[in-house]
Order: structure tokens, then sequence, then C-alpha cells
């Protein structure tokens, strides 16, 4: 399926989804209260099979924090990107996927560690590289004295 | 006395929790194992890492793109090559850089010689981590002609930041070619040694034939990549689905199999070592004339936008996602690094083995930590 093909379907799954046609792949932007049901559908769903989550990151956008989904079908080799954001920078929640996809358990738990985001329903959410007292290194406003060097 | 047998039986019913590492000879650097034990049966691994993390994708945002290309060296030490080669095409697709054959050519020699000296050192310890250390011997005697190839060419022999945006740094050395062609008619003598050491070995066959088996659900599920996923069948070779630098010109096969355990772990191993000798057969007299680098801009910006590059390393497949927002260094840069997500299966792999066996599994694997820890 191409990328114009692979937009109508998504639109048609839900008609109020922001479909973006980026240079290299279809873009999807997902309200977080939406995501979780439109991953399971594109996992189970016959013709998208989207079965490979092969990279999952946590964006700081400066207002915004944000997760980025890249999924993969192993059957069909089409690729499809799920953003999805929120403005809550104090307690910023997301559904968790790693039922859907095992690899996203620990995704999940480095975007939490680095950036703060919480994923709800995960099985594990702990700390991955660092221990607690630390911030969230990986947020824009993340202030470090003595490491980094501002010119 | 009765009693005494009793209260042992019971004893052994319970969860035992041993510390593996962070130092520990077979885990191949700073990975911590909590493992549950029952006597022998590991009941859980819980892996802790984070004990070398630099935080390169937060310093990757306060520096310009060629000084990237240094620190993915530094991520998994044994691709150092290919590594940067990620980096340099992700560039090179955002300015849409058309890049010269010779470039493309050596590249594509240099990322398979990085491939099999991966292999060999992975052989090597592979062997100790089973108790045959004479492996050991013959992996590091082998690499170190490779090295002595890359030390000639780039100066670096492990961390080698050949590539930079736009091409190469300088051009290859005048006896790169004899060199590399020598090498690779020692290579196809010896390399039947290693099966005939190893793979034929009753002791070997025994600890690795059923061990830790992945079916190709679960890999798939857990994202696992590189000859690691092909052993149980998951056709993910990114030289094959995604062509990058001069792979679709070349004549070579995908190594599947559908055996999943250690063993097949460590035969799809052996077997792309054969098909790199392959791939760089057909390059090695054919290198195009040409320039070694494409003049770039002296700062680097890339137009707004985002990108995914991924590439092949000798563990599977390296992306790289980076955002830009029009200046000099990325807004943001994700590695999705192969051995971090190899990481997670080994609990769901290892369970109600014995502890043996997970040495046996951790090694099949073939993690290195810092491009875990990143």
């Amino acid at each position: 399926m191409d990328k114009i093909q692979l937009g109508e379907l998504i639109k048609s799954l839900d008609t109020e989804l922001e479909i973006k046609e980026g240079k290299q792949f279809l873009e999807v932007t997902v309200p977080p209260s939406k995501l979780y049901l439109l991953a399971k559908k594109l996992r189970e769903r016959e013709d998208t099979q989207f079965d490979f989550l092969f990279c999952l990151s946590g964006v700081d956008y400066g207002q915004d924090l944000g997760v980025v989904y890249h999924l993969r079908s192993t059957k069909f080799e089409h690729v499809v990107v799920l953003k999805s954001r929120t403005s809550d920078r104090e307690h910023p929640q997301l559904d968790s996927v790693a039922d859907i996809w095992k690899t996203a358990d620990f995704h999940e738990r480095e975007v939490f560690d680095l950036l703060g985001i919480k994923f709800a329903n995960h099985p594990d959410l702990r700390r991955l590289f660092l221990d607690n007292s630390w911030g969230f290194p990986l947020r824009k406003d993340y202030v470090d004295d003595i490491n980094i060097v501002t010119k | 006395m009765e009693k005494n047998i009793i209260s042992v039986i019971s004893d052994e019913k319970q969860e035992y929790i041993i510390n593996m590492g962070p130092q520990h000879p077979s885990t191949h650097g700073v990975l911590r194992l909590v493992v549950s034990l029952q006597g022998e049966k590991v009941i859980s691994v819980q892996p802790h890492i984070g004990y070398i993390h630099r935080g390169i994708e937060k310093m990757c945002e306060s520096i310009t793109y060629p000084q990237i290309i240094h620190l993915t060296d530094r991520m998994d030490y044994l691709s150092a090559h290919i590594n940067n080669e990620a980096v340099c095409l992700t560039v090179e697709k955002a300015l849409e850089v058309e890049i010269p054959d010779r470039i493309k050519v050596i590249r594509t020699i240099m990322s398979e010689l990085t491939r099999i000296q991966s292999h060999q050192l992975w052989w090597a310890s592979f062997g100790m981590d089973l108790g045959g250390l004479t492996c050991f011997f013959y992996g590091l005697r082998d690499r170190e002609k490779i090295l002595d190839i890359f030390e000639e060419t780039c100066g670096g022999r492990m961390l080698v930041s050949y590539n930079c945006p736009g091409g190469l740094m300088y051009d290859i050395h005048p006896n790169f070619q004899k060199h590399v062609k020598e090498f690779i008619k020692y290579f196809r003598k010896i390399l039947p040694e290693y099966d005939q050491l190893l793979t034929g070995n009753v002791i070997f066959k025994e600890r690795s034939k059923g061990i830790g088996p992945l079916s190709l659900e679960d890999a798939i599920s857990y994202g696992i990549t590189g000859p690691s996923a092909r052993a149980s069948g998951f056709s993910c070779d990114v030289r094959k689905h995604e062509p990058y630098s001069a792979y679709d010109r070349v004549q070579f096969k995908e190594i599947l199999f559908t055996g999943g355990d250690t063993y097949y772990r460590y035969v799809a191993r052996i077997e792309e070592m054969w098909e790199s000798m392959n791939i760089i057969e057909q390059l090695i007299d054919n290198i195009p004339e040409g320039p070694f680098a494409v003049k770039m801009k002296p700062v680097i910006k890339l137009p707004e936008g985002e990108y995914y590059q991924r590439v092949e390393t000798a563990r599977g497949e390296l992306g790289v996602y980076l955002i830009s927002d029009g200046n000099k260094n990325p807004y943001r840069l994700k590695f999705r690094s192969p051995n971090f997500v190899n990481l997670s299966v080994l609990n769901h792999i290892a369970k109600g083995f014995k502890i043996a066996d997970l040495v046996a599994i951790g090694g099949s694997l073939d993690l290195v930590i810092p491009d875990i820890d990143r």
C-alpha cells in the first residue's frame, strides 16, 4: 500500500485525525486519548498489520512533550509515523503500548527516564539509566550548570 | 536426618537472587543482571543498565553534524564505521547531496570489513564464554589483519571516524586493494577452521542447540534485528530491504534460518562472514575513479524537517531519527540502537534455562554495552 492509500485508510478509521504526507513517511498526529485504540487497530487490522515498532522516541517540542512511534508492517513493508503530544509539562501522561508491541516496554522506560513522560498501564515503569535524584535531561529546560556550557 | 533433607528441599523451592555484573567477564562490559534462581534454574533476569550512560543524544543537541560523527564511534565501538555512515547518510539525505560512486563503494567495502571484524571478535569471545579459550586467540589473530587495514587507511584502528558529511576524510591508501585481497584470500582458508573448532564440536552443540529459543512472532514483537532475528526467520536485513550506499549493485543472499536458538544465532553470524567476503570481492576490483569527498559548506545547516535513516550494523538495525529546526545542530537526535532493543528480549528467552545457559544466551545476542547505554 502506498502513502496515499494508507492515508485514506487511516482517515476512514477516524476522520478527526490530522494526516500529513511527510517527505519520507506518512505522519499521523493523534490526540493522547485516541492513541491506544488507533495503535491497536493498526496492529490488528488485516490490511495494515503494523507488527514492527522499530523506533519510539520522546521529543521535547518546547511547549509540548511528545512521543513519536515509527511503525512498519513486515508483511506489506509500509511505514506510518504516529505522533502524540501533551501540553501538560508537570504530569505528562500517555497510554502505554507495551501490550501491543513488547519492544515498547524498554523504549517507554527510556522516554520516562529522560523526558519524564509517564505511561499508563506500563508493566514496570522504573527509571532505566539514571537514578531518582536526576531530573529529566532531554528536556529543553533542563539545567546543569557544571556539565552544560552555554556560549 | 530425615528432617534435614526436607528442609533442604524446601530451601530449593525458594527464589535465590544473585547479582551478575557489572564486573563480570561474560557480560562483556558493565551490564548488571539481577538473576532470580530456583536451584540452578533461571526464573527471571532483570537488566540494570546505565553505568556508562554518557547522554550522547543530549550532547548531540549542542554540537555540529561533523562533530556528531565522532560520538557515534563510541556507541557500538565494533561497528564504528557503520555508525558513522548512518549519520552521514542522514545529513546527505537531508541536504539532497548526490554522492559519487567511488565514495559509495569504499564505504560499502569498509562496512563489510567492519562487519567481519566485529563477528570475529564476537566469535572469539563467544567461544571463550563457553569454555573454549582457543577461539579467543584465533579470532583476535585474524581480526588484527583487518585492524591493520583500517590503520593504514584512516589512522584509527577501532574508532575509525573515516566518514564525513559528503564523503570520506581521505582517499584510500594505495595498498588498500592489495591488502584487502590478501586478507580475503587468507580468511577464506581460515574460516573453515572456525567451523572445525566450534561448529562441529559435540560439547558446543550440546550447550547451544535448543537453548534460548526465540520464535518469529516474538522476534518481531520485541523488535529484534540483525543476525539474532534472522536466525528466527525474521527477514530484516536493511541491506536487502532498503539498500543504501552500494548494496544495490552487489549480489548477496540474506542469511535466514528458522531454528531461532543459540546455535542458529551462531551459525547465522558465521554465514554472514562468508557473505561479507562475497560482497567485498565483487567490489574491490571495481572501485570507480572520482573524488573521495563532495565539497560541502563549512557550516552545515539542515533544512527544517524530520529525517529517518536506517543502516545494518553488525548487530542489527541502527536508526537515526533527526529533527532539524534549521540550525547548525540538531533539535533532537535519537539513535535507535540495535543492542538496546536486543537486550530487552533476554528475560523472555533465558527464562527456565540454567544459569550457565544464560551466559551462552547473552553471548549469542552479541551485546555491546556502550550501544545500550549511549
